[in-house]
């Protein structure tokens, strides 16, 4: 028997006589008997020993951001992440538990998803934020959901063209059965205001932009929010986190809904998952949004206590009425997200995101000062584009060679960007790094 | 949980002291940028805590949580099994964990072929060799298959189909999927032996039928005994049956869904593929479908050229249902996990989960009432509890609020919805006897109690860190967010504190 069942074979003998059978088979006979014992074409069972060894050598075949710079971002990025978040969030106690349904035995998790949503709120300038959705793209649909149901005779969504394209591809998985038309991204190089003076009307439930947007810009977009309320509809903003350290909160500059990708907040890149949806949104919105949210209230002796609450929202609920089918979601990240806010704080993060700017903006410089590159961003935090002599991709093979892994190659996704890479720099670059990724580039241009 | 937790521990907010720092940053290395003054904010109301603090704060609320590092947590449907440490081991590897998702292909092959193993494994032991691996948990499984399912009519030029069966018995997901792609619900009723009822589903199938969401085995922890007749009804009328896989427990490396008619499943790995559920995710729920329909799932998929691993989108796909290659650190635990019991012992999952829950449910015969008393459960049974409520005025939740008294996590009540006051109970494989007879013997003795002394169980649980919370006042005020620092009093334990705690 395997070494994960705890079972003997005496244990399983006298639990058959228990049970009052002769045999594990009687207790399938239920089956089809010629879809028993399907031939299943697995490899062998392997020891812990020789599984770790082969788990290790397929390891060593990828170039990870321990042995290479790297400076590819583009929605998901390599940040610092302190010794108390792998720490705390893999203590059993946190790590083995499930959905806090019995809340007297699961006070742990329901007081860390609380905490986890006040800070959220603090760093959007929202109301209310939810436990987690499953990644910033998700919760962006969730988000435009919200928005269609807030309204009886609106059932269009605005999108900025400059909002991430893999999100703009899950909101139109998300809503194609729905039948909600998504719209604005149609020319990928129009300014915000032209896709606004095109399609803002009556019929518009939301306008979704991003600030920093996926070209690395940000924006103050008191105006936009003003006219998008104009028309009556709701402004969402997709952030990101770690910007929200020094730029305005978007709940101050007429946000709605907040939304975005958490994983930079303590969160291993890990080859794009598990990250953390984040949705914060104002007070009125609550009762329509998706997902678990924790409420504070009192026992039957008064103490402080938490909650799952507003459950009458949720699938396990509402069944066919509820505001998403979301059960699981991204609890543990959203934890990995509390213990790095936590540790970082308010002085921290501030320092974190500021260390991004500053560290960026001399790449760039670096960058432009190079014969053959323009840096054509402007008002950027730590992500901007750069048009390089070659293609991106041939570039990125040289870098490569450098023990450096290079930017996104934005003509995948906008095709007017041709040549056009998009470098991030975070806390974790050096200046040697920046450095050598200039020796590197004025190579390429040889 | 230790004495500790049941100490009252402050919001982090509450510990926040100006000018206390938890990290250490480096100094920058490079000249200085003036910062956008006219974009920044005024205020970052963060909480500011040393480190040492922030350790012995969640080290305290880890205390007041149970887990199944812990013991037995027997929630019914949600398969809480031992998590094997040598999951995270893998995880941690430096090409796992740190490589950045848009890497060029040619440099993380080695997560490329894990995943492309991975879909051949589930491939396998589905039976159904379509695979995405994308979605990130089950929930998102089923939008997946659903919406899969649409392109399929679609494709056709099959455009009037718009209703999903979903049985009285089904996970609320189910539903709620229905109506995010798209569709009306139309319930099936279960039988007097907790299957379908064909001659519901009969007078439920038309053309308009999209397909059928079903659990098997269902949520009341049976085998659907017609299961092949089911699916057959559905495709007799061009709908197609989407398999629920919350439930795959129960069969895995035994019985295959593609050899009971299934065209369409998802997998939970945190289920059934020992991904520790964290407190309510992350988790995995990658979709199987037959060959006809693998054009249609989200992509990108991975595949193999000679010896290399690429993405791809296939031809008619409903597109991308999240971003990035799905939750890839969860496919590594799961591809782990895989490999550690291999094609030998696989099958030994099912077989123990079942005989365990079979034994549980023996032994809690007589005390309690199965809910369909003449059939051998699956890996999981539910138990009715009218009769405490009515002979002894006791209901589900007070036992279950007991269980919690006795040093175990209760199991799932009140759902399934059709078995009125129920207790839903899923022990896994990774119990052993002896622990199963340690749950035997608290669940009997809070029968007893519920007979002779029933306001112990309403009064349970009793030595938790809060007792019962006013969920009412919760919902109706909501508080949602730390707001301000309360009076110490208010937040202070009403009771003696045990001895030994400060």
């Amino acid at each position: 028997m395997h070494r994960f069942i705890p079972n003997t074979d005496a244990d399983r003998a006298a639990m058959l006589k228990t049970i009052g059978v002769g045999s594990v088979e009687e207790l399938f006979s239920d089956v089809p008997r010629e879809a028993m014992n399907a031939q299943i074409n697995l490899p062998p069972a392997l020891s812990e020993l020789e599984l770790m060894r082969e788990l290790r050598a397929m390891s060593a075949q990828n170039a990870h951001l321990s042995d290479y710079a790297g400076f590819l971002g583009a929605g998901a990025y390599n940040h610092f992440i302190p010794a108390t978040v792998p720490h705390l969030i893999f203590r059993a106690e946190f790590f083995t538990a499930y959905t806090p349904y019995q809340p007297e035995i699961s006070q742990g998790t329901l007081q860390t998803i609380f905490e986890y949503q006040s800070m959220i709120c603090d760093l959007t300038g929202m109301d209310a934020a939810n436990a987690s959705h499953y990644d910033g793209a998700t919760a962006t649909a969730e988000a435009a959901i919200l928005a269609v149901n807030s309204f009886r005779d609106r059932e269009k969504i605005i999108v900025a063209p400059t909002l991430h394209p893999e999100y703009r591809a899950t909101l139109r998985t998300y809503l194609e059965g729905q039948g909600i038309p998504i719209v604005g991204d149609e020319d990928l190089s129009a300014p915000l205001e032209a896709v606004l003076a095109k399609h803002l009307d009556a019929k518009t439930a939301g306008v979704i932009v991003a600030n920093p947007d996926f070209l690395g810009e940000v924006r103050d977009l008191r105006a936009v929010a003003d006219r998008v309320h104009a028309a009556g509809a709701l402004f969402i903003v997709s952030a990101y986190p770690i910007a929200l350290g020094m730029y305005e909160a978007p709940g101050n500059y007429g946000a709605d809904v907040v939304v975005g990708e958490g994983q930079s907040l303590g969160n291993a890149i890990g080859f794009g998952g598990p990250y953390l949806g984040i949705f914060a949104c104002k007070e009125k919105h609550i009762r329509r949004s998706a997902g678990r949210l924790v409420g504070q209230t009192v026992d039957t002796q008064g103490r402080r206590g938490f909650v799952l609450t507003l459950q009458a929202r949720e699938q396990h609920i509402r069944r066919e009425k509820a505001t998403s089918n979301i059960c699981t979601n991204e609890a543990l990240n959203a934890l990995a997200a509390c213990v790095y806010l936590a540790t970082m704080g308010k002085q921290g993060l501030r320092q974190v995101a500021e260390l991004c700017y500053q560290k960026a903006h001399q790449a760039a410089r670096e960058i432009a000062a190079l014969p053959g590159y323009r840096v054509t961003s402007n008002e950027f935090f730590n992500e901007f584009v750069v048009e390089c002599p070659r293609a991106v991709a041939d570039i990125n093979q040289i870098l490569h060679e450098h023990k450096i892994i290079g930017g996104y190659d934005l003509s995948k996704d906008y095709p007017h960007l041709k040549n056009s890479m998009l470098v991030a720099v975070t806390e974790m670059n050096t200046h040697a790094q920046i450095d050598a990724l200039m020796d590197a580039l004025n190579e390429v241009k040889r | 949980m230790s004495i500790v937790a049941n100490k009252l521990e402050p919001i982090l907010y509450e510990m926040s002291t100006p000018g206390a720092i938890g990290v250490s940053l480096p100094d920058s290395d490079v000249p200085e940028t003036p910062l956008p003054q006219h974009l920044m904010r005024k205020d970052l109301p963060l909480p500011e805590i040393s480190e040492v603090d922030v350790v012995r704060h969640f080290t305290r609320l880890s205390q007041k949580n149970y887990c199944v590092d812990l013991g037995i947590y027997p929630l019914g449907s949600c398969t809480m099994k031992y998590n094997p440490k040598m999951n995270e081991e893998a995880i941690k590897l430096p090409g796992f964990s740190q490589i950045h998702p848009y890497q060029d292909a040619e440099t993380v092959q080695g997560a490329l072929q894990l995943m492309y193993e991975l879909q051949n494994y589930l491939g396998e032991i589905s039976g159904l060799p379509g695979v995405t691996l994308q979605p990130a948990a089950g929930a998102q499984g089923e939008l997946t298959g659903i919406l899969v399912i649409r392109a399929y009519h679609l494709a056709r030029g099959d455009t009037a189909r718009n209703e999903v069966l979903v049985p009285d018995s089904a996970h609320g997901t189910n539903p709620a999927t229905s109506t995010m792609g798209g569709f009306k619900v139309v319930e099936v009723k279960s039988d007097r032996r907790g299957n379908v009822d064909l001659d519901n589903l009969r007078a439920k199938v038309n053309e308009k039928t999209v397909g059928l969401m079903l659990t098997n085995p269902n949520t009341l922890g049976l085998f659907e005994e017609r299961v092949q007749q089911v699916c057959q009804i559905v495709h007799d009328v061009g709908g197609l049956v989407y398999g629920d896989g919350a439930n795959l427990n129960a069969i895995v490396g035994l019985v295959r869904a593609s050899d009971l008619g299934f065209d369409v499943v998802h997998t939970n790995l945190h289920k059934t593929f020992s991904v520790p559920h964290g407190g309510g995710g992350p988790g995995a729920g990658p979709v199987m479908v037959r060959e006809n329909l693998a054009q249609f799932l989200p992509g990108p998929i991975v595949v193999k050229h000679g010896n290399e691993y690429s993405f791809h989108m296939p031809q008619h796909s409903i597109g991308r249902v999240k971003s990035f290659w799905g939750n890839f650190l969860a496919l590594v635990r799961a591809y782990t996990y895989i490999r550690s019991y291999g094609r030998e012992h696989l099958r030994e999952i099912a077989e123990n989960a079942v005989i365990n829950a079979n034994y549980l449910l023996a032994r809690l015969r007589g005390a309690y009432e199965p809910a369909f008393p003449d059939r051998k459960c699956k890996h999981e049974f539910v138990l009715d509890g009218t009769r405490f409520a009515k002979q002894y005025g006791v209901r589900t939740l007070d036992v279950a609020k007991r269980i919690i008294d006795m040093g175990f996590y209760p199991p799932t009540i009140y759902f399934p919805l059709i078995v009125p006051e129920c207790l839903m109970i899923e022990p896994t494989e990774t119990q052993s006897k002896a622990s199963l007879d340690e749950f035997a013997d608290a669940l009997l003795q809070i029968a007893e109690e519920a007979r002779t002394d029933p306001d112990l169980l309403h009064s349970a649980p009793h030595n938790t860190p809060v007792s019962r919370l006013d969920e009412t006042r919760a919902a109706r005020d909501p508080i949602l967010r730390y707001k301000t620092r309360e009076p110490l009093a208010a937040m202070r334990d009403p009771e003696i504190i045990p001895t030994g705690v400060g």
